[in-house]
């Protein structure tokens, strides 16, 4: 007793001022703002990442919407024996054109112009310019016209920027004739050897059908067992199993679905090869369990007085759902949905597994025929080793962020818009 | 195309029916004003027609598309032509199988004369058939929706009737998830199976030397040995990634949370959450475009041995950043559920914000962060695009980061990309793959929830 009250006595209080104790505070505070600046250096970090990315890909992206051009003179009315204007106009137009021998006629100017070796500046395909110019305005024929052809891909490539020396003496050369115009034929080509006819058409058509047949079987199945799980499931081990199964398949690797489909729709159900069906009932399985998990949430989201509103005058529970429950909960669903289809749209692995990344130079015409999509078509351009494809493929992933962004903004909006906080 | 030709017009006949029945109905709601005389309103009616004409059609159509090629191949083999066939049931096969494709259209040009000749019968038996099928389908719906309209009445419990058919509806529907995965791991077991008994799973699960062939070496080696796959799956996704992916995703966490204010947090969130939007193929582009040639030159300057353009770092780390919004909101919401209370009372004892922060909320959080890394490796290490396009094909077993090593995923691309043989253990080995990143992507995923979740007990 005597001694602790000793112990109180000898007690000091605690010097705040004392050297040692400024000094420790000084050190903690420090620590405290070096936290603070990691945390913030991280974000930067990250975030910077994200800009660099973006500034890669449309700094190269950018040109592969525009082609390096070189006029040509063509003496239309010498060269085909007085073809008139009317020949070209109407349905008879694309047959007496095939007729006329385009392609000899700009081999011919081509050579007149830029000396025996002139055809080698031009791309292969960049006729087929000539055609369409013919088709659209055919008063051309007539007379003496000078038309801008895109140039062969490696002079393209040490135009825009920096090629191999051959080129880039050419352009030298040719410098003062040489312009840039937009590249048309990259929205409305499809893929090609020659990187200055590829276009993107062919493959966006492929993604357009296949979400087609995705967002088809997807959304259906995926609300309905939203609606089935939330509102009529019984609590017992069955439910569980199923719960469970969704839960997982949303955290299975994609390319164990391509496996899946490769597996079951091609090799047992004998569907074919490179078909967008084959590939948007792939997706599809993949896309469900992200429609099903957001559409429960927004299920669960509505408020039980609603349903016990509904019940109470009178409503079947089947009518309660469907005419009062799922209606609140759309806006919520559609979200997801959009999401969910986003996501499909970039993915890439499970669709080389159903070949999906054959060689398709025309559009697909129906959901059997072959296809390619988007992202599989960025993945084969990447792999090309010529140069000119390397603006082709950061092109193609801007149409692809485009389409991406454009869904975000939309299921955003749609949150902002429509979702109801009760 | 003429199928779905058939099916949109029996869906048409399904609306018209629908019509009918709505408007019989109708007539006679009209006429029995007298309250509970029709028990169900005019629309069920209208339902329940259109069901009688659009169901019987359609599961017809299921079986007839299932049954109708093995009559077809009857059919064709009664033909003259058949006779010249070989007796060998292989090559009879073949030749059938190239005569259907042409037939129908998917194939131009036979290989074999004979399955030409063949082409004629099976193109007569193919639209006898499917003409039959269309007929009969069409009557059915003609058939089965008068005997619906018929059987209309005031009284009929056409309500009751429709919501059961929905609750089987929606019952199916909820199946699918369950079916998926059943297909998912039958699938993958029956051809993993076959893989197996061509090689033993010993020599697949610790075999070193990956140099897959199609027929066994002079010695029984197969070159199957997978190990060097799982060292370069863990090398990239569990290490390097993560090396990336857990500091900067934890720092943001944290700042997001606790130090930034509320409009630097509702801006710098979505723009991180973007990270994860973007498609794994432009970041595999990325990676093998300007990643790995500045991690390459960087290497060689400083002078490291073995450095190539396809190397273990440019995928990892690019990777990583992809992980990078994931394990930030996994550790959002760890070090939410951290009761206020244990901070609060952290911070009035005097203790600064960081030291709140290392001390209390993280050493709480951990299991919630564990659970939320282990989400993210699973992610990783199934990821595809980046490894294939960034990572390389050699199989090396090599804790340099900035040689080229390859993944489980890459190997699955690489072998069901070449030859198409369906047998060949070459094919057959990406399903045993498969298979191995199933299960541990799975247990990694049963792992990650079970800690997330004994750790929000703990605090609730």
């Amino acid at each position: 007793m005597n001694s602790s009250a000793a112990f109180v006595e000898e007690r000091n209080p605690t010097d705040w001022q004392s050297d040692a104790m400024q000094q420790r505070i000084r050190k903690r505070y420090a620590a405290e703002r070096r936290f603070k600046a990691l945390g913030i250096s991280a974000i930067i970090l990250s975030a910077g990442f994200l800009a660099f990315l973006m500034i890669v890909m449309v700094g190269n992206g950018l040109r592969g919407f525009t082609q390096t051009e070189l006029p040509v003179e063509i003496d239309f009315p010498a060269m085909t024996g007085g073809a008139t204007a009317d020949q070209f106009r109407g349905a008879n137009g694309p047959a007496n054109l095939r007729t006329l021998g385009v392609q000899d006629i700009v081999n011919t100017s081509v050579q007149i112009q830029y000396g025996e070796e002139g055809s080698e500046l031009f791309s292969a395909g960049g006729w087929q310019a000539v055609n369409q110019e013919i088709l659209k305005n055919p008063q051309i024929v007539e007379t003496k016209t000078t038309l801008y052809l895109p140039v062969e891909s490696e002079i393209d490539v040490a135009f825009k920027g920096s090629g191999s020396e051959t080129a880039e003496n050419k352009v030298a050369e040719l410098k003062d004739r040489l312009s840039t115009g937009f590249n048309w034929n990259f929205l409305t080509n499809s893929d090609a050897t020659d990187p200055m006819q590829v276009g993107i058409w062919g493959a966006l058509k492929g993604s357009l059908i296949t979400m087609f047949i995705t967002l088809l079987i997807a959304f259906p199945i995926g609300v309905l067992s939203a609606l089935y799980l939330e509102e009529y499931a019984p609590k017992n081990r069955f439910t569980d199993l199923i719960e469970v199964s969704i839960n997982n398949l949303a955290a299975v690797p994609s390319i164990i679905f391509g496996l899946l489909g490769l597996a079951v729709f091609l090799n047992l159900f004998g569907l074919p090869r490179s078909a967008a069906l084959v590939g948007g009932l792939t997706l599809a399985l993949m896309t469900m369990p992200v429609i099903v998990i957001s559409g429960r949430n927004a299920v669960k989201a509505v408020p039980p007085s609603i349903r016990e509103a509904a019940l109470g005058i009178g409503a079947s529970q089947m009518q309660v759902v469907f005419h009062h429950v799922l209606p609140l909960a759309l806006p919520g669903i559609l979200t997801g949905t959009i999401i969910g289809m986003a996501r499909a749209l970039g993915e890439t692995a499970p669709l080389l597994m159903i070949g999906m990344r054959a060689f398709i130079a025309t559009p697909p015409g129906g959901i059997v025929e072959p296809a390619t999509v988007l992202p599989v078509q960025i993945f084969l351009w990447s792999d090309e080793v010529n140069r000119g494809f390397v603006e082709k493929t950061s092109a193609a992933i801007i149409v692809l962020l485009l389409f991406l962004l454009t869904m975000n903004a939309l299921a955003i909006y749609l949150r902002n818009r429509f979702e109801t906080r009760w | 195309m003429t199928g779905s030709i058939l099916f949109m017009l029996i869906i048409v006949l399904g609306g018209i029916a629908w019509f009918f029945g709505r408007v019989k109905a109708s007539r006679f709601s009209a006429d029995n004003k007298k309250r509970g005389a029709v028990h169900s309103l005019p629309n069920y009616h209208g339902w329940y027609v259109a069901l009688w004409a659009i169901g019987p059609a359609l599961l017809f159509l299921m079986i007839w598309n299932m049954a109708s090629p093995a009559l077809i191949t009857d059919a064709a083999l009664t033909s003259p032509a058949a006779e010249q066939l070989p007796q060998d049931p292989f090559a009879r096969g073949a030749i059938l199988a190239e005569a259907r494709s042409i037939a129908s259209g998917q194939q131009v040009q036979a290989f074999n004369p004979l399955s030409q000749s063949m082409v004629e019968p099976y193109r007569t038996a193919i639209s006898y058939y499917r003409t039959l099928g269309m007929v009969a389908a069409l009557l059915l719906v003609f058939a089965c929706g008068a005997f619906g309209w018929l059987k209309l009445k005031p009284e009929l419990r056409a309500r009751t009737k429709i919501e059961r058919v929905t609750m089987l509806l929606l019952l199916f529907a909820s199946l699918i998830a369950t079916i998926t995965t059943i297909g998912i791991f039958v699938s993958l077991i029956f051809e993993s199976a076959r893989f197996f008994s061509m090689v033993s799973p010993i020599d697949f699960l610790f075999g070193t030397e990956w140099n897959p062939k199609a027929v066994a070496g002079p010695r029984g080696e197969t070159g199957f040995g997978a190990i060097p796959l799982f060292w370069g799956t863990v090398f990239i996704g569990a290490i390097i990634a993560m090396i990336v992916a857990i500091p900067l995703g934890l720092m943001s966490a944290i700042y997001l949370t606790q130090y930034a204010p509320p409009n630097f947090r509702a801006w710098m969130k979505p723009i991180l959450e973007v990270l994860a939007g973007v498609p794994t193929v432009v970041y595999g582009y990325f990676a093998a475009l300007t990643v790995a040639p500045a991690l390459r030159d960087f290497a060689v300057s400083i002078g490291i041995s073995g450095a190539s353009s396809e190397s273990a770092l440019a995928a990892g780390v690019v990777m990583g950043i992809m992980i990078i919004p994931f394990v930030s909101s996994m550790a959002d919401d760890s070090i939410a559920a951290v009761p206020s209370a244990m901070r609060d009372g952290s911070l009035a004892m005097g203790a600064t914000k960081s030291e709140t922060i290392k001390k209390v909320l993280i050493p709480a959080a951990l299991p919630g962060v564990v659970g939320g890394v282990l989400l993210a490796v699973s992610r990783a290490i199934g990821e595809t695009m980046i490894v294939v396009m960034a990572a390389g094909l050699a199989a090396n077993m090599t804790a340099n980061p900035f040689s080229s090593v390859t993944t489980v995923t890459t190997q699955i691309v690489k072998l069901l990309t070449g030859d198409q043989e369906f047998d060949s253990p070459k094919t057959l080995a990406a399903f045993a793959l498969g298979l191995v990143l199933f299960i541990v992507t799975l247990l990694l995923n049963l792992i990650a929830l079970r800690v997330v979740k004994k750790y929000r007990e703990a605090y609730e």
